[in-house]
């Protein structure tokens, strides 16, 4: 057994990957996403602040994509929007929704409470870290 | 010399269950025990998979006449963690009970352990099971159930099933011969979104070896089925086997190609998992076999070895296959 060989054959058989059909099938995901968080915020500034207003519809789409979550619906969105669904706030909410669902068998504390940031986790951290960089290279711009 | 004959072990019984996807697919009518769906009125899927697993063994033993207490051995396995499913399972059992892990390779190994105690420990009925759950499987390799990910064109679709098997040294229309045992093999690979052509290496190593151990080739089998290389592993095998010039004629099949309509069926490159290789062999092979529409088939059980740590920490996917061979004995 040569593993060169091996690799070799294996090349031969590497399947298509439909890069750009996913790309753009994102694109029109995030990109309805958006129109329709636009729309949502247009609809609203005249009851609220714009700002306020932008809050509640990022709320919104959480809650939305939470409740696909639960209904087992977002996966198969998922599959076909990908990154779509997965960059804006939206794939966070499921990250979330979806290992608290997946824990709540072992209880609230060990379960749902210390594994629903399993996923989501790294986004905070890493979040949290480059906006303490990009912060003091702010501060640091500013004294100069 | 890695493959061991046996002379007098025989199937004394067989029972599969199966999950809804695997009964919607092309084998759909082999299967008569059927779980409606992947909760099996359990509150956990992990409890489901055991459920499904107790009504395989329960079944199994109904058909050859036995009580719990007159097995004398029981070899079990399964993906989980610790082999949960087969260990909590096994406090029912009340009969001495080893737990296997060859991941996927499980259905052969157990078979073939089970076919040693018979052989050479004199055992009259020794029991054997094994199976695996898509939601369980999916929570321990890979992302929670609802996760959205986009999955690969490399991805397959663990099969919900569980399969239990009781062997015997009486005499009965199907009988176990050979247990080749397969080597782990490294070949550098470490994409566990591609698992079908991790194990293509240790299922081609396992079949060669069997082969000239047993001086056999294709000609002398009707069927020869590895476990869960899926559509993309099983190309890259049949080229393997090719390039040794061996004649295919359609007698090189696959087990995870086998249980799903994969043209309609979200499935992407076919089923994995113990319970693949285990249902398809009980479900519809060895059936064939009692039917007289074939003689003597070959199963190589494949299974990915690794750990998703490990993995994580950039090591190698080992994989390894076993293999089994059925006959019918008239």
């Amino acid at each position: 057994m040569n593993p060169m060989k091996m690799k070799e054959i294996s090349r031969r058989h590497q399947p298509v990957t439909h890069k750009g059909r996913n790309a753009v099938m994102a694109g029109i995901g995030g990109g309805s996403l958006a129109c329709l968080g636009q729309w949502a915020i247009n609809r609203l500034t005249g009851i609220y602040s714009p700002s306020d207003a932008a809050t509640l519809v990022m709320l919104g789409i959480i809650l939305i994509a939470a409740l696909l979550t639960g209904f087992g619906i977002y996966d198969k969105l998922a599959q076909i929007f990908g990154g779509g669904l997965f960059v804006p706030i939206s794939g966070f909410a499921n990250a979330l929704a979806s290992s608290a669902m997946e824990c709540r068998s072992e209880g609230f504390i060990f379960g749902i409470g210390s594994n629903m940031f399993k996923l989501a986790g790294s986004v905070i951290t890493y979040g949290i870290v480059s906006a303490l960089i990009f912060s003091t290279l702010r501060y640091g711009w500013m004294l100069l | 010399m890695t493959t061991l004959e046996f002379k007098n072990v025989f199937v004394r019984s067989k029972a599969a269950v199966v999950g809804p996807m695997e009964k919607a697919g092309p084998l759909g009518s082999y299967f008569e025990h059927v779980a409606e769906n992947l909760h099996l009125s359990e509150n956990s899927f992990e409890k489901a998979e055991r459920a499904m697993m107790e009504e395989a063994i329960e079944i199994a033993l109904r058909e050859a006449h036995l009580k719990k207490h007159q097995i004398d051995l029981a070899y079990g396995g399964d993906l989980m963690n610790q082999n949960a499913t087969s260990n909590y399972l096994a406090a029912q059992l009340q009969c001495p009970f080893i737990s296997v892990y060859g991941a996927c390779s499980n259905a052969a190994l157990v078979i073939g352990e089970g076919a040693i105690a018979i052989e050479h420990l004199n055992m009259k009925n020794v029991l054997s099971f094994t199976g695996s759950h898509i939601a369980s499987a999916e929570r321990q390799f890979r992302y929670p159930n609802e996760y959205g990910t986009q999955k690969k064109e490399t991805s397959t679709t663990t099969v919900t099933g569980a399969g239990a098997i009781v062997l015997s040294n009486e005499f009965s229309a199907l009988r176990v011969t050979h247990f080749t045992i397969g080597r782990v093999i490294d070949w550098q690979f470490s994409d566990v979104n591609d698992m079908g052509k991790a194990m293509v290496p240790a299922a081609y190593d396992t079949l060669l070896s069997h082969f000239q151990d047993t001086k056999r080739t294709f000609d002398d089998y009707d069927l020869i089925v590895t476990g869960d290389l899926g559509k993309i592993g099983y190309a890259m095998m049949s080229e393997c086997v090719e390039e040794q010039r061996f004649q295919l004629h359609n007698k090189l099949n696959d087990c995870g190609i086998m249980i799903y309509d994969l043209n309609h069926q979200e499935v992407y490159c076919g089923g994995s998992g113990c319970g693949c290789s285990m249902v398809v062999t009980i479900g519809k092979l060895l059936k064939d076999l009692e039917d007289k529409k074939m003689k003597r088939i070959l199963l190589i059980a494949t299974g990915c070895v690794h750990s998703p740590i490990l993995v994580q920490q950039k090591e190698n996917i080992p994989t390894v296959a076993h293999a089994i061979c059925f006959e019918r004995s008239q």
